[in-house]
């Protein structure tokens, strides 16, 4: 075997030289766990190497393969998983130092699902602590740097899922999306990252941020690898009440498609050049015999403020586990139950939980109520309401992923405003509770720039067969 | 502009042991933010009905039982406890 030749496959490459014997699971898998360990010091993307877990996990698919049993698509087939979803026996701690000695004591459902397709887990990837921020930057362990410009960020919050796809540390990953913590890490690693449906993919097994907006999603090198880790991970679970069953068996190939293409998404502070690339791209998709239509989902501006006062208020609230009794970090000086409490979290929770937590407990308490969380539902139902009246008239809706390249490190960490702007074109969705992927659609030097593409609840077939006649 | 009180106020709400430093500097980072999240008050949301659920779903049930875990589960349970005595979580007096 050629160890070159195997670390940038796809899952369909890899599951067929699996098939044809040209190579072992645990080969394809040692392979990847050599990059990862000679990269990470540069681009940190891991937090915990499951060095053994990998080899049992592969040795498992090879015996299944000498066997010559049945090879679903994803067996032998190695992934990341972001560190805020638990992997049984393995540490998991959602970047935070309050969680840092924690040991998962089961598997979240998706992992459970991947498992069972004889999925190889690779390691746990890093991110922003909680899955709070855009860049990474926020884990209490250190910085994730993109593979494309090791002087800036992978974005986030899923940044060292999107790294490692990127670096071909995996084949895929599976990150979390609040309000871009997907498509953003996506958008700057130049990886396809989908958010599905709220409801479409369990959360159980998943540390919460907030949970009306959180989803767990792929991030994988091409729109088909997407589909496949979708179609795994998907579906109705007992122990997530808000997950269903998705009964799509449409035929989306070889349609016509109604694209609508939002104003409010070309604002003045859009990078002029990620303009041009999408407008582009935009018109290379015209030509292909689809129709596009300019629409406007007017109340785009006001979805930022209504993303941090939604989420800050339900990160409150989850967050209040955390309070150094049952498990996690405990402050050791602590007199009494109070003093635990204060210290476990004052000391445990990085600089922007605490701020956000800070948020959310002042637009919740007394008095503040109706003035921020009533009035920012009530926008809320005012953005669905735009994308519901935008998707009588289009299939699908196109965006640019983010209105500005990866940013250089350190770059916003002074401004916690400046940090949250960059989700300005992610947000939205999320509060609508719709899916969207973001696609790699051509570089600014050697800076990735992506397309978002939006559809209606449950629609991810037919984002998938947009997205792959955008592809590259 | 937050005073000093209130987000001293709301660290106490949140459980957050904050120092002095750090308070003046979330009264400052929370004023701003505040600042911007004002824009929504320019919606007219007179009539509008607040949002409840992303997907409209009828009320999930489950029986309420109690299942039976194994040791194996539960020992990594305790396992997890900053402090346990016999398989019981050790808190702090609650009173000095």
């Amino acid at each position: 075997m050629n160890s070159m030749t195997n670390e940038s496959l796809t899952i369909k490459e890899a599951h067929e030289g699996l098939v044809k014997k040209e190579f072992s699971a645990c080969e394809l898998a040692k392979t990847h766990l050599e990059i990862i360990k000679k990269e990470n010091k540069n681009i940190f993307a891991f937090l915990t190497i499951t060095e053994d877990l990998a080899l049992a996990q592969s040795k498992a698919v090879d015996e299944l393969i000498a066997g010559g049993a049945y090879l679903p698509l994803l067996a032998g087939i190695p992934c990341a998983i972001k560190d805020n979803m638990m992997v049984d026996g393995v540490k998991c701690t959602s970047a935070s130092k309050i969680l840092e000695n924690y040991v998962a004591p089961y598997d979240a459902t998706v992992v459970k699902k991947l498992k069972d397709l004889g999925a190889v887990i690779l390691g746990k990837t890093n991110m922003d602590e909680f899955a709070m921020g855009s860049s990474t930057e926020n884990s209490a362990f250190g910085i994730t740097h993109n593979p494309r410009d090791l002087e800036r960020v992978p974005g986030g919050s899923s940044g060292g899922s999107a790294a490692a796809v990127a670096a071909n540390q995996t084949v895929y990953a599976l990150g979390s999306d609040t309000g871009g913590s997907i498509r953003q890490p996506a958008f700057c690693c130049g990886v396809v990252g989908l958010k599905p449906t709220y409801g479409a993919v369990s959360r159980y097994g998943l540390m919460a941020y907030a949970s009306s907006l959180d989803q767990i999603g792929p991030l994988a090198k091409t729109v088909e690898d997407a589909r496949i880790v979708f179609n795994a991970i998907s579906g109705r679970d007992p122990l997530d009440s808000t997950s269903c069953e998705i009964e799509s068996t449409q035929d989306y190939s070889n349609k016509k498609f109604t694209i609508g293409v939002p104003r409010e998404y070309f604002i003045e502070g859009i990078d002029p050049q990620i303009e041009k690339i999408i407008r582009g791209k935009i018109s290379q998709y015209e030509s292909l015999g689809h129709k596009i239509e300019e629409i406007s989902l007017p109340h785009t501006e006001y979805a930022l403020a209504c993303y941090y006062i939604v989420a800050t208020s339900e990160a409150s609230a989850n967050l209040a586990r955390f309070d150094g009794i049952r498990y996690g970090y405990s402050a050791k000086k602590a007199k009494n139950l109070l003093e635990i409490y204060l210290q476990s979290r004052g000391e445990g929770f990085g600089a922007e939980v605490r701020r956000r937590i800070m948020l959310g407990t002042y637009v919740l308490s007394a008095g503040y109520y109706d003035a921020y969380y009533l009035r920012a539902q009530k926008v809320r139902a005012l953005i669905k309401q735009d994308f519901d009246e935008a998707f009588q008239r289009v299939d699908a809706i196109f965006t640019p992923t983010s209105p500005s390249l990866a940013f250089k490190i350190g770059e916003k960490t002074q401004d916690p405003l400046q940090m949250y702007l960059s989700d300005i074109f992610t947000v939205s969705v999320n509060l609508a509770g719709i899916p969207a992927i973001s696609i790699p659609c051509g570089k600014i030097g050697e800076l990735p720039v992506g397309l978002q593409v939006i559809a209606k609840p449950f629609e991810e077939a037919k984002i998938f067969a947009i997205a792959k006649d955008l592809e590259e | 502009m937050l005073s000093k009180e209130e987000t001293e106020h709301i660290a106490g709400l949140a459980r957050l042991g904050l120092g002095e430093e750090e308070i003046e500097r979330y009264q400052k980072d929370l004023s701003s933010i505040l600042d911007y999240i004002e824009k929504l008050k320019e919606v007219d949301t007179g009539n509008i009905k607040p949002f409840t659920h992303p997907v409209e779903m009828s009320n999930i049930t489950r029986l309420d039982e109690v299942k039976p875990r194994n040791k194996e589960q539960t020992e990594k349970l305790i396992k997890l406890m900053p402090d346990q005595k016999d398989g019981y979580l050790k808190v702090k007096s609650v009173f000095e």
